[in-house]
């Protein structure tokens, strides 16, 4: 079944939404890190919407990509009047993709961010100060399991679904090689299941553009001025691999800001040039610039096809019973759809039920965040047609 | 539903595991599904169908069938269906090898080139013929094999495929009505459907 008619165009219909905080791994009993390091407490920021059944099998995992937070949907009590609402509004709520009156859906702030969960930018009980470069390294492994303890600490253990883009996507296929018994179907979006020599790239460049900014200070900035240039930069080189040629050239082409001539000068000329900066000065006044390098260094890490033991890989998914859909975009050129085709390639040849789609959009990698029904109604149809056990 | 379609559904054994190649809008897969309880997986070129495949809950690639076939582990399949696609299919000899490694039973049904009103059209007009069956143009048509119910039978023999069943019909292109043709019916068939297996080595 697909969506009732536009539902997705129903801004905020998932409602009013708190945003809840759940700790756990007091010390001595800290959260042990792939990379061999510990850490605690662990606070994580998580927001619900609908109701989750008697049977508690109706539960859905939103994961969000990597600059995201745990607001995915709705407005809070205290909202000014043009707030936008959650990043996926478009597909959380009522009628629409994700549909709150048949799914429990949760949405979690991933480790390493800045939004409420624990982060770089967290006090560290060792010292009363904020970690900076203390914090230890983590992978996307590390974010699922503070799900995990999150899912268990609200009696969920079983997920209708897992279900995320990017960054996002990486932790879909994350939980379904962790955990393959708690997951009834997943759908990764504009996603990969190792990162690309491009994408590590860019996240490179984004990483020095902060660490080159003296005011980063190796990370410890906290109680003086913000890397803001720095991080700037990082997140207009961000926006240009979230983009396309064809998205540019539609948006802005060569058109001029503001002005009738070139100004021969390296002030704003161009659209696009003040449309990056834009993004760029709205971007340091949410984010921590700590927090980008901790979690595209995770996302620089993951590769579900070589990996060092015990961490499992796709092909030990082999007979597993879940179900997958494979969402990708035609003009996304970060995660490019043959390497949705590589994943698919590898869950076939682990025996695994999967559905693929490639949807054509203009908008590069941000497709999947631009409400579109396409995307709501695979969703929904593909759920619908997952037995709930 | 097709009338080919109801043929080929009425060979399915329930409960088995199907690949429909060329699936559409999935009409076979979901007559199964409600009807044979089978476990389908369908793969569908057209980015639109496909889409509409998946939001009726069905499991479907959307993607090129040569490609997509090949991934799949040895007899992952119970039947693997090639309906009315055979004569568009640039390596067919390939294409059929790779069915038979991931399926049971491959099941391919075409348009037969032998029909006496296509062989007619050749005598009497000596143009290339055209039928409701395969309406188009020598320059603009999608069907670039010609094949007749003999020729396939030839071709499993030369290539050392049994033919499990097999079952020439008389129908309109897309119509739900039809009728078996059991005499002559290389010249009377409009549609052969086959089910074929590899056979087993020596």
């Amino acid at each position: 079944m697909t969506q009732t008619t536009e539902a997705y165009l129903e801004v905020g219909s998932a409602g009013i939404v708190e945003k809840q905080f759940f700790t756990f791994a007091e010390p001595p009993d800290e959260l042990a890190l792939e990379s061999g390091a510990a850490l605690g407490p662990v606070t994580v920021a998580y927001e619900t919407w609908g109701t989750l059944s008697p049977a508690k099998d109706n539960a859905v995992l939103v994961l969000h990509a990597f600059s995201g937070d745990s607001h995915a949907a709705g407005f809070y009590p205290d909202d000014a009047e043009d707030a936008n609402p959650g990043w996926w509004d478009s597909m959380i709520g009522p009628g629409k993709g994700l549909d709150t009156a048949k799914y429990y859906v949760i949405c979690a702030n991933i480790l390493g961010s800045c939004m409420g969960t624990t982060g770089p930018s967290s006090i560290n009980p060792k010292t009363g100060e904020p970690y900076g470069l203390d914090f230890p390294m983590m992978t996307v492994g590390d974010m699922i399991e503070v799900q995990k303890a999150l899912l268990d600490h609200l009696g969920i253990h079983s997920l209708h679904t897992v279900i995320g883009g990017s960054v996002g996507g990486m932790q879909v296929l994350e939980w379904c090689v962790r955990y393959p018994d708690m997951v009834r179907s997943a759908i990764p979006v504009a996603t990969t299941m190792r990162h690309s020599a491009l994408a590590i790239a860019f996240n490179e460049v984004a990483r020095q553009a902060i660490m080159v900014d003296p005011s980063w200070n190796k990370g410890n900035y906290y109680n003086a001025q913000n890397p803001n240039l720095g991080l700037a930069v990082a997140r207009m080189i961000g926006h240009v691999t979230y983009l396309s040629d064809d998205a540019m050239r539609r948006k802005f082409g060569r058109r001029l800001q503001d002005k009738d001539n070139l100004s021969y000068g390296f002030d704003v000329d161009f659209m696009v040039e003040s449309y990056l900066r834009y993004q760029g000065s709205q971007f340091v006044k949410r984010f921590d610039a700590n927090s980008l390098l901790y979690i595209t260094k995770a996302a620089d890490y993951f590769d579900l096809v070589d990996r060092e033991p015990p961490a499992p890989t796709i092909a030990d998914l082999y007979g597993a019973d879940i179900k997958f859909l494979v969402v990708s975009y035609t003009s996304d050129w970060l995660y490019p759809t043959y390497q949705a085709k590589e994943l698919i390639q590898a869950l076939k040849r682990a025996d695994l039920d999967v559905s693929f789609c490639e949807i054509e959009a203009d908008f590069g990698h941000d497709a999947f965040l631009i409400p579109d029904r396409r995307l709501g109604d695979l969703v929904g149809g593909f759920l619908d047609g997952t037995p709930r056990n | 539903m097709r009338f080919d379609l109801q043929v080929i559904a009425s060979w399915i054994e329930p409960g088995s595991r199907v690949l429909d190649l060329g699936c559409g809008y999935g009409e076979l897969l979901i007559w199964l599904r409600d009807h044979k309880q089978i476990k389908g997986v369908g793969i569908e070129q057209d980015k639109d169908k496909a889409a509409l495949c998946i939001a009726k809950g069905l499991s479907v690639l959307q993607g090129d069938l040569n490609e997509e076939v090949d991934d799949y582990p040895d007899k992952r399949f119970d039947y693997v269906i090639l309906s009315q696609t055979l004569q568009q299919v640039w390596e067919p000899a390939r294409l059929l090898y790779s069915l038979s490694r991931i399926g049971r039973r491959v099941i391919v049904s075409f348009p037969n080139f032998s029909h006496y009103s296509i062989r007619l059209q050749l005598l009497l007009k000596g143009m290339a013929p055209k039928s409701s069956e395969l309406p188009y143009n020598w320059y603009d048509t999608p069907n670039i094999r010609v094949i007749t119910l003999k020729d396939f039978r030839q071709f499993a023999q030369d290539v050392g495929y049994r033919i499990v069943d097999e079952i020439a019909i008389k129908t309109d292109h897309h119509a739900t009505h039809g009728s078996i043709v059991n005499h002559f019916s290389n010249i009377r068939t409009t549609y052969g459907i086959f089910m074929i297996e590899k056979e087993a080595g020596p």
